[in-house]
């Protein structure tokens, strides 16, 4: 119910939202939980694995019940926290893990069955058939239990991710956070505070304290206000650090619209690298709960959350508030309560020796809360004290206890938390995070005063770190209390007290792991999987461990901690690996001639992350192979055109270039003459076939490399490490040329009299012979020619720089066709080659030799190169080994498919009797039927045989010869015309 | 003859005005990649006599907006405008690049929201200067940025990944825009 006059809402600006299809009203500034609660809708979940209903417990991003769905279809976004979620009109809100409804929730029956389903009762119960596991009983458990689902569509929502620098990194705007960030700010350091809270403030926000002659709230808000006008502080709301990394980098969530309808173009979430010289961790406390029988019913709520939901959002959770707590904090409450006219039923403190003042309310010292009853809301706790049990009619108990310093991201690097007795509580060790200083409540200080002088104190020791100097900054007048308590984790008694209550872990459960001898508080948690996912043992760990360690008959500090691990809360993967859907997957490569050839319909295929042209089809195709046939056509008989710019060209040049290319490629290189190119064969330093290519000699200390268009990089980074790793004494430079030039096949046997329109000077045989190569002018553009061949013919490539391109690809397309030629595409090219025996990464996929492709006397026997040596190791010259081959159909089935294997005719196809594979298939226009490419054991030896290959995975088997890798031209005439 | 024309890398990409950053791209002149080979000194003092330029250190940039020497690696300089003296070609390798990079501008206000979408690097005021250049990542391409004013920066990415560097940009500009 709301309280008149309370909370830190804008009346003025009320909001309608929906939850669960009904209609409720809240205003600006609440949260999903404290709307609810003020209309006095106090079940907002089901728990994990029993289906209970379940209130809120926490006002804040550690809630483990109230998780909700928001929104609908592709944009529903699960799991999300009441607590955390603010309402804004049009929000619709689901609860989640409940079928058909929140209120009758079928799967409830779970919660009768809970005997036999407590802690490890799959590990037990599920044991065989073994199979059953993946098939049967896992998905069965994983239905039952659950928390929100994903749409499994594809997500709309933008998503961002971001970097961000600074000199301090302020995690937390409570009094601490505050109060550093102003020191380290008026000092001059570049400062940013980062606060999940859409409202700074921290519990000042929650709670009626003064600070200076102010509310606390108000005093929070002058200094942010402060803090905003100075130009090197970056204030970040509604941003979790999520986890602390190497190197002062840190993970931040930023929820920039989940507290409003989507706006276009604006990021749902933003997840942040933040790079901070130094940071101070001032995350303050989370409040324990305590553990007795049905502490989960709908009403049981932390203190501090009631205070929280009274005093910022002014609504009272209940109507009879009872409050139980081990520590003074339970009092706080219930005086808030009384003060703004609440009921409170009673006050319970389980500490026998404490006075209550001038209470207003019945109290109860040396007293317990046993149990409590009432299903989908708080009817009635059972209070147990040394007279004897009583019953008190409550619509909602507040219970403390004490509180946990949120030390999670200092354990984020491995680093453990140290018991501190006088606060029964984990407090960080210094430097578990390099850099990073834990000050105020989460460094177990939890006194207003203490806090704002930690904060000051904390900013002093980072800024000195940073080489600044703080100025003198005042510590304002603020409450001083000692942090009084007395440990209380579980109260003893019968039925279920729940520990974690997102995982549904009970006391009993703990209790049972300890019984089975998972006493490591490590196989504890596995074992009743407490402190696991989301929740990451925020409301549980502390008391979890407590119970264990009683259990075990050791102390607290003996069983020791589980690691908190990042992220502090969920991120969705989509913040995380935002931008890289679509078009944001990958770079996209396109040639000078992509829009020409888009342009003619030709499909795009990617080659790496470049965009090549399958085909070029024409009115009346109906198929590809007709475009392919066709393209073939053209380089045999007139003249083809192709962009071949994807592939590598590395410029190298120096008077050690020569010794390099010798070094590198198995080849000579030294004794190319100027003005020639050599094709090379490359090996990788464990003798396997890297790549190939050709390289020109353009000058006597200038080559220039080219690569496969897949390599390219690699080969870049090899010579790299060649020159710098193997001979760092050789003057030799390279730079990637790839991008300058524009290079176009020009092939077939009318492609001299195509180049020679549009060249400065006519060509001849003579000037230009079979792998000549120099600088020409093409079209009054100095460009340069290389007579090299990929298909066999006659042919040349023509490179002019970039900006060029596409008006030469389409004058050169131009005159091919006027030459009865063509624009040809990668499936034409790569049927050119096949038909010649020439090789590409499927040949030479890293698992082949120089020796299985045929080339093991290009490997020169005068000088040394890399993967020489290996190479010739046993096993990679014997003759046994699979040895490229040429392959045709001589059967019935007239197909080959590339990747089918190879077997001896007559011999089953199974992998024992395998023979070898198909690399490369193609269709010959000239043959008039498929060829294709593939290695064979002792293939060499064994050409004219019939072999049997059996493509599995297609279903297809054929008989096919094995011949020549060369089907066409095996003299090389054609190419020296 | 049929003439050849020529075409930028951006061409049809750009200019784009989102919020308070524009993007443009800039005709840069002859860009040629130097690489010491023997003497750096040498080349170095070659380089001052011929275009008034040194030896940019390691993430710094000489020269202004027409003739700039830009840091681009590990003994590699960017020379960008002139066209490159024939002297410097006695200490290093000189190659054309004026073809292989898409070279942009980011101006304004926005800039450096805009560029932490997408760079891993400290762009602050404070700390990247006019002058300062780095190579980096930008988003998922290699890219050399260089601050080139108050609220500018050039970038070079290859001229194949124009059109993702456009996407890209445009992506980050707009979510920096709806912002407000």
């Amino acid at each position: 119910m709301r309280i008149a006059g309370k909370g830190l809402i804008d009346r003025a600006r009320p909001v309608t939202f929906r939850f669960d299809g009904r209609s409720y009203d809240g205003f600006e500034g609440d949260t999903v939980a404290s709307a609810l609660l003020a209309n006095d809708q106090k079940l907002m979940g089901r728990s994990f694995k029993y289906h209970r209903p379940r209130g809120v417990l926490t006002a804040g991003s550690e809630e483990p019940n109230a998780l909700i769905t928001v929104g609908r279809g592709a944009q529903a976004d699960p799991n999300l926290r009441a607590t955390v979620q603010e309402i804004y009109d049009g929000l619709e809100v689901r609860s989640q893990n409940a079928w058909p409804s929140l209120d009758f929730d079928v799967m409830a029956v779970n919660d009768l069955a809970a005997p036999f389903l407590g802690a490890g009762f799959y590990y037990k119960t599920f044991m065989w058939p073994a199979k059953f596991w993946e098939a049967v009983y896992e998905p069965i458990i994983r239905r039952a239990a659950g928390l929100g689902a994903l749409s499994g569509k594809h997500d709309p929502d933008r998503y961002e991710r971001a970097y961000a620098f600074c000199d301090l990194l302020v995690i937390g705007a409570g009094p601490t956070g505050l109060m550093a960030a102003l020191t380290a700010a008026r000092a001059g350091a570049d400062v940013i505070l980062a606060d999940e809270d859409a409202r700074m403030g921290g519990r000042l926000n929650a709670e009626t304290g003064v600070i200076g002659d102010q509310p606390g709230h108000a005093w929070a808000m002058g200094i942010v206000a402060e803090l905003s006008a100075m130009p090197n502080v970056r204030l970040m709301t509604r941003t979790t650090v999520t986890g602390a990394y190497d190197g002062g980098m840190y993970g931040a969530l930023e929820r920039v619209n989940h507290h409003a309808a989507r706006r276009e173009g604006v990021p749902l979430e933003t997840f942040w690298r933040i790079h901070a010289r130094r940071s101070i961790l001032a995350a303050g406390a989370l409040e324990r709960p305590v553990a007795f029988q049905n502490n989960d019913r709908p009403g049981v709520m932390t203190a501090g959350a009631v205070r929280a939901y009274l005093n910022r959002w002014g609504v009272s959770p209940g109507k009879h508030v009872t409050v139980f707590g081990n520590n003074d904090d339970a009092h706080r409450t219930a005086r808030d309560l009384a003060a703004a006219g609440v009921h409170v039923a009673a006050l319970i403190d389980s500490r026998a020796d404490v006075l209550v003042e001038g209470a207003e309310f019945p109290f109860y010292t040396g007293a317990q809360v046993c149990n409590a009853a009432g299903r989908k809301e708080l009817e009635a706790i059972t209070i147990r004290t040394a007279s004897g049990e009583q019953a008190i009619q409550t619509d909602c108990l507040a219970m403390s206890g004490g509180w946990n310093p949120t030390v999670h991201l200092t354990c984020h690097m491995n680093g453990r938390p140290r018991w501190d007795a006088a606060i029964q509580a984990f407090v960080p060790v210094p430097d578990a995070v390099p850099g990073m200083i834990a000050a105020g409540a989460c460094n177990g200080v939890f006194s207003t005063h203490a806090c704002l002088k930690a904060g000051v104190d904390a900013a002093g020791e980072a800024l000195s770190a940073l080489g600044k100097k703080a100025g003198s900054v005042d510590v304002p007048r603020a409450e001083d209390g000692a942090y009084a308590m007395e440990p209380l984790w579980a109260v003893a008694g019968k039925g279920r007290a729940w520990l974690d209550f997102q995982n549904d872990v009970s006391v009993k459960d703990v209790k049972q792991a300890a019984v089975e001898n998972f006493r490591s508080v490590e196989h504890m948690k596995r074992y009743t999987t407490q402190g696991m996912a989301t929740d990451q043992g925020k409301n549980s760990n502390v008391a979890a461990l407590a119970v264990l360690a009683d259990a075990t008959g050791r102390g607290i500090p003996e069983t020791g901690t589980t690691t908190f691990r990042p992220p502090y809360v969920p991120v969705a993967i989509a913040a995380m690996g935002a931008g890289a859907q679509g078009k944001g997957f990958a770079p996209q490569r396109f040639t000078t001639s992509h829009r020409a050839s888009v342009a003619m319909g030709a499909p795009m295929i990617e080659a790496g992350l470049w965009y090549r042209p399958s085909y070029f089809p024409k009115a009346g195709e109906t198929n590809w192979r007709q475009s392919c046939d066709r393209e073939v056509g053209y380089v045999r008989k007139a003249v083809g055109v192709c962009d071949v710019s994807t592939l590598g060209k590395i410029d190298i040049q120096g008077p050690d270039a020569a010794k390099l290319l010798d070094f590198v490629y198995t080849n000579m290189f030294s004794t190319l003459p100027v003005g020639r190119v050599r094709y090379g064969l490359m090996l990788r330093e464990d003798g396997h076939v890297m790549d190939d290519g050709t390289t020109a000699r353009l000058g006597e200390t200038h080559y220039v490399m080219t690569t496969t268009t897949a390599a390219a990089g690699q080969v870049m980074r090899h010579l790299d490490f060649v020159s710098q790793c193997l001979h760092p004494e050789w003057q030799v430079a390279f730079t990637s040329v790839t991008e300058q030039w524009a290079q176009f096949a020009v092939a077939g046997p009318k492609s001299r009299e195509l180049l020679n329109g549009l060249l400065g000077a006519e060509i001849d045989g003579e000037s230009w012979p079979f792998m000549a190569c120099g600088p020409v002018e093409v079209s009054g553009v100095q460009g340069r020619l290389f007579r090299i061949s990929f298909s066999g013919e006659h042919a040349y490539e023509v490179a002019v720089p970039a900006r060029f391109g596409a008006s030469l690809f389409d004058l050169l397309v131009k005159r091919a066709e006027a030459l009865g030629g063509g624009a040809y595409g990668m499936e034409a090219l790569n049927v050119l080659r096949i038909e010649k025996g020439f090789i590409t990464h499927s040949e030479i996929h890293g698992r082949t030799t120089a020796f299985d492709i045929g080339m093991g006397r290009m490997v020169s026997a005068k000088k040394d190169c890399i993967g020489k040596t290996m190479a010739a190791r046993p096993g990679l010259v014997e003759e046994a080994r699979e040895q490229l081959v040429g392959l045709k159909p001589v059967g019935a089935v007239r197909q080959i498919s590339a990747g089918a294997h190879l077997f001896d005719a007559g011999a089953e196809a199974v992998r024992e009797n395998d023979q070898g594979y198909v690399t490369s298939v193609g269709f010959s226009p000239d043959l008039g039927h498929m060829v294709g490419l593939g290695f064979v054991r002792r293939g060499m030896a064994r050409e004219g045989e019939v072999i049997r290959m059996v493509d599995h995975l297609r279903g297809l088997e054929a008989d096919v010869e094995i011949c020549h890798p060369v089907f066409l031209d095996r003299e090389g005439e054609r190419v020296r015309g | 003859m049929v003439e050849l024309t020529a075409k930028t890398p951006c061409d049809g990409l750009l200019p784009l005005s989102i919020g308070e950053a524009q993007l443009t791209e800039v005709a840069a002149g002859v860009l040629t990649s130097l690489t010491p080979l023997g003497d750096a000194a040498a080349l170095g003092a070659a380089l001052e006599k011929a275009h008034g330029l040194g030896w940019p250190a390691p993430l710094r940039a000489r020269g202004k907006e027409g003739a700039r020497c830009i840091w681009f690696g590990r003994d590699t300089a960017l020379l960008m405008g002139p066209a490159p003296d024939p002297a410097l070609g006695r200490h290093a390798a000189v190659v054309d690049q004026s073809d292989a990079w898409a070279v942009v501008q980011l101006k304004g206000p926005g800039a450096v929201a805009v560029l932490a979408r997408l760079v891993p690097v400290d762009l602050r005021d404070g700390t990247f200067k006019r002058g300062h250049t780095s190579r980096t990542q930008l988003y998922h391409m290699s890219a050399s940025i260089t601050k080139t004013g108050a609220d500018s920066f050039m970038i070079l990415v290859f001229r194949s990944m124009a059109a993702t560097l456009v996407h890209d940009m445009k992506t980050a500009m707009e979510a920096v825009a709806a912002r407000g």
